[in-house]
């Protein structure tokens, strides 16, 4: 939002169903200011009409509009041109990796959502179960229950950013093992989905951190594999000591 | 049993997602037809303001009883989606103090349950509130989070049923020797693709597109698209919506959304809608409007700018004066057309009773009997869009 224009070179991946995948130059005026996925739009509104992608709130709280610029999983919606790109320069975006792609920029996030579904992980929690347990003063707090809708916005970034994922698409992934901590921590040990505790559960991840590094909305999923750990050991040791209650 | 009789949606925004369910639920095949994907116009940019109805209660009173009915069903249907918080409304200065009373008057005549608290206890209730405050009531507000409120209609309709076809745009109404709508002609922009898809009624849900969609028709629908400019600060710096306490103007909702504060919105009028820039002095005005009702935003970083646009039914000389209200248009009564039905205006807040309103009117035309049944059941688990019968999409 500022006065000050760049051109820029937008290097586009396209994809029809039935047609080789290409990369396709777009050159465009931008305010750097503006977002990525505000050149994303440019480019469909006023060069071509057939380029797909996904994206709803604009504002980082639905998460669809994760995309990899430059390489980089970024949530393009609150990511300023000016922050991956230098005047003159070229944006290459691509759809996120270790998804199938519908098309263009688009992937299909079926297996995200499904797998965050089978981790019963809630869209809407009590402000006090909300947050990592070492964040401190975050909210404003009268001493009454609130309600916050969850940090986790499945954009899906940290799967297309996991080397464990790339290479085995059965494992659940840092999204859905990061909800099933935060179900836990909701709602006790006892609501532990059996999968994490499985080769392709929490036993998979290579302890990259590449999650943590992307997630554009504080949710840690690395911080919450390792926990997670904890307390699968922790429920292995109560259980061969008869402590779990069914 | 005979076929079913089959029903096309554009768009699955709010209204057309909510329509697929309703329309399902009654006995229709549905196809919904959407040029993006879900909530990926209007409907997904919106402030995310479960609104009491306190913001209409002076000036258009059908839209408050109308939000306050569709706050307190959404409340129990998608509770899934929404932080239900509660919000308040606050006078600023003397002005704002005068317009109190008219408030209270309105918001009782709606059915608006609202209660005023001393300075005090608001401040406490809310610590980063302007300590000017010189009158605070609150409202029945929450703020849901946009994509998954549609996407749980959108599952629950297709759960039973109903096929979504996302980045399929409608690009002409197929009008038959008649002169009626037998069906629509669609790009696949998925697959660059064309063709035609015929049904029994065509329900036009493209909100401030509704117009644009009959272009090449006689049947005409006035929509003021009127866009809005949104800014997002990186804190959550309130629990509840703050509303200011004067007549509906710019700047004057500040929303909290998962680890953001989101204020709006600008009013002005557009043709194109399908690329609107977001002007640095709307956002400027914005912060400043932000910073009066929650100083705090100062001290906070910008996370994100972006505008929507309404759908506002009619024109106005300014966008504030047309009702929130939405309107169903049956083209046979008004353009001879059959088969084509027309739901557009509204506020997110509305979109379930905008679906049965025009499934109202599509069952009328198909002589079926079934009644709404939206407003009672919960709605499925947003995820189940991608978990329904037969797969993705």
């Amino acid at each position: 939002m500022s006065s000050e224009r760049w051109h820029i070179t937008l290097a586009v991946a396209r994809y029809k169903q039935g047609a080789d995948p290409h990369i396709q130059i777009f050159e465009l005026e931008v305010d750097p200011d503006e977002y990525v996925l505000d050149a994303v739009e440019r480019v469909w509104a006023f060069h071509d009409r057939g380029l797909v992608f996904r994206h709803a709130c604009h504002h980082s709280t639905c998460g669809a509009c994760g995309m990899r610029v430059n390489g980089q999983e970024k949530l393009t919606c609150i990511t300023p041109i000016r922050a991956v790109c230098q005047k003159d320069g070229t944006l290459k975006i691509e759809p996120l990796r270790n998804f199938p792609v519908v098309s263009d920029l688009s992937v299909d996030m079926t297996s995200l959502y499904t797998r965050t579904e089978s981790a019963a992980g809630a869209q809407v929690l009590n402000l006090k179960h909300s947050s990592l347990p070492f964040e401190k003063n975050l909210f404003p707090d009268d001493g009454l229950e609130h309600e916050r809708l969850s940090d986790c916005i499945e954009c899906g970034m940290c799967v297309s950013a996991c080397p464990a994922a790339l290479t085995d698409a059965a494992y659940a992934g840092p999204a859905a093992l990061a909800a099933a901590h935060q179900t836990v921590v909701q709602k006790g040990l006892s609501a532990l989905p059996a999968w994490v505790d499985s080769a392709e559960g929490v036993w998979r991840c290579h302890s990259g951190f590449e999650c943590s590094a992307v997630c554009p909305s504080n949710v840690d999923p690395a911080w919450r594999i390792m926990e997670l750990r904890r307390l699968v050991i922790l429920n292995r040791v109560r259980c061969l000591f008869g402590l779990n209650k069914d | 049993m005979p076929d079913k009789p089959s029903a096309i949606v554009v768009g699955a925004g709010f209204t057309g997602c909510a329509l697929a369910y309703d329309l399902s639920q009654r006995g229709f095949a549905v196809t919904v037809l959407e040029r993006g994907e879900i909530a990926s116009g209007t409907s997904g940019r919106t402030h995310g303001l479960l609104h009491s109805g306190g913001r209409y209660c002076v000036n258009d009173r059908e839209s408050a009883v109308e939000c306050i009915q569709e706050n307190l069903i959404l409340r129990r249907i998608a509770s899934q989606c929404i932080e239900y918080n509660g919000g308040f409304f606050v006078a600023l200065n003397d002005e704002d103090l005068a317009y109190a009373p008219r408030f209270v008057e309105g918001a009782q005549a709606c059915g608006i349950p609202v209660e005023q608290l001393s300075i005090a206890q608001a401040l406490r209730l809310e610590p980063n509130l302007n300590s000017q405050v010189k009158a605070v009531y609150t409202v029945p507000d929450g703020a849901f989070d946009p994509l998954r409120l549609a996407l749980a209609f959108a599952a629950s309709a297709r759960w039973l049923g109903a096929g979504f076809r996302p980045y399929h745009q409608v690009e002409q109404l197929l009008i038959d020797g008649h002169g009626n709508c037998a069906g629509v002609q669609v790009w696949d922009r998925s697959a660059d693709k064309r063709c035609d898809l015929r049904a029994d009624l065509v329900l036009n849900a493209t909100g401030a597109w509704a117009g644009s969609i009959l272009k090449g028709t006689r049947a005409e629908v006035v929509v003021t698209p009127t866009p809005g400019v949104m800014v997002a600060y990186d804190k959550r710096l309130i629990n509840r919506a703050i509303n200011r306490l004067i007549e509906p103007g710019d700047g004057d909702i500040l929303i909290p959304q998962r680890r953001m504060v989101v204020i709006g919105t600008t009013s002005y009028e557009t043709e194109d809608v399908d690329y609107i820039p977001v002007e640095a002095d709307q956002v400027a005005q914005m912060y400043r409007d932000a910073c009066a009702l929650v100083p705090a935003v100062a001290q906070t970083r910008m996370r994100g700018a972006y505008m929507s646009a309404r759908p506002l039914v009619g024109k106005g000389q300014a966008g504030r004066s047309l009702a929130r209200t939405f309107k169903c248009f049956d083209h046979q009564e008004s353009d001879g057309i059959a088969g084509l039905i027309t739901i557009t205006g509204g506020k997110a807040t509305t979109c379930r009773a905008m679906a049965e309103a025009a499934a109202d009117l599509a069952c009328k035309k198909m002589g079926i009997q079934a009644a709404c049944a939206t407003a009672e059941t919960p709605l499925r688990s947003y995820r189940d869009y991608y978990r329904a019968p037969g797969g993705a999409q």
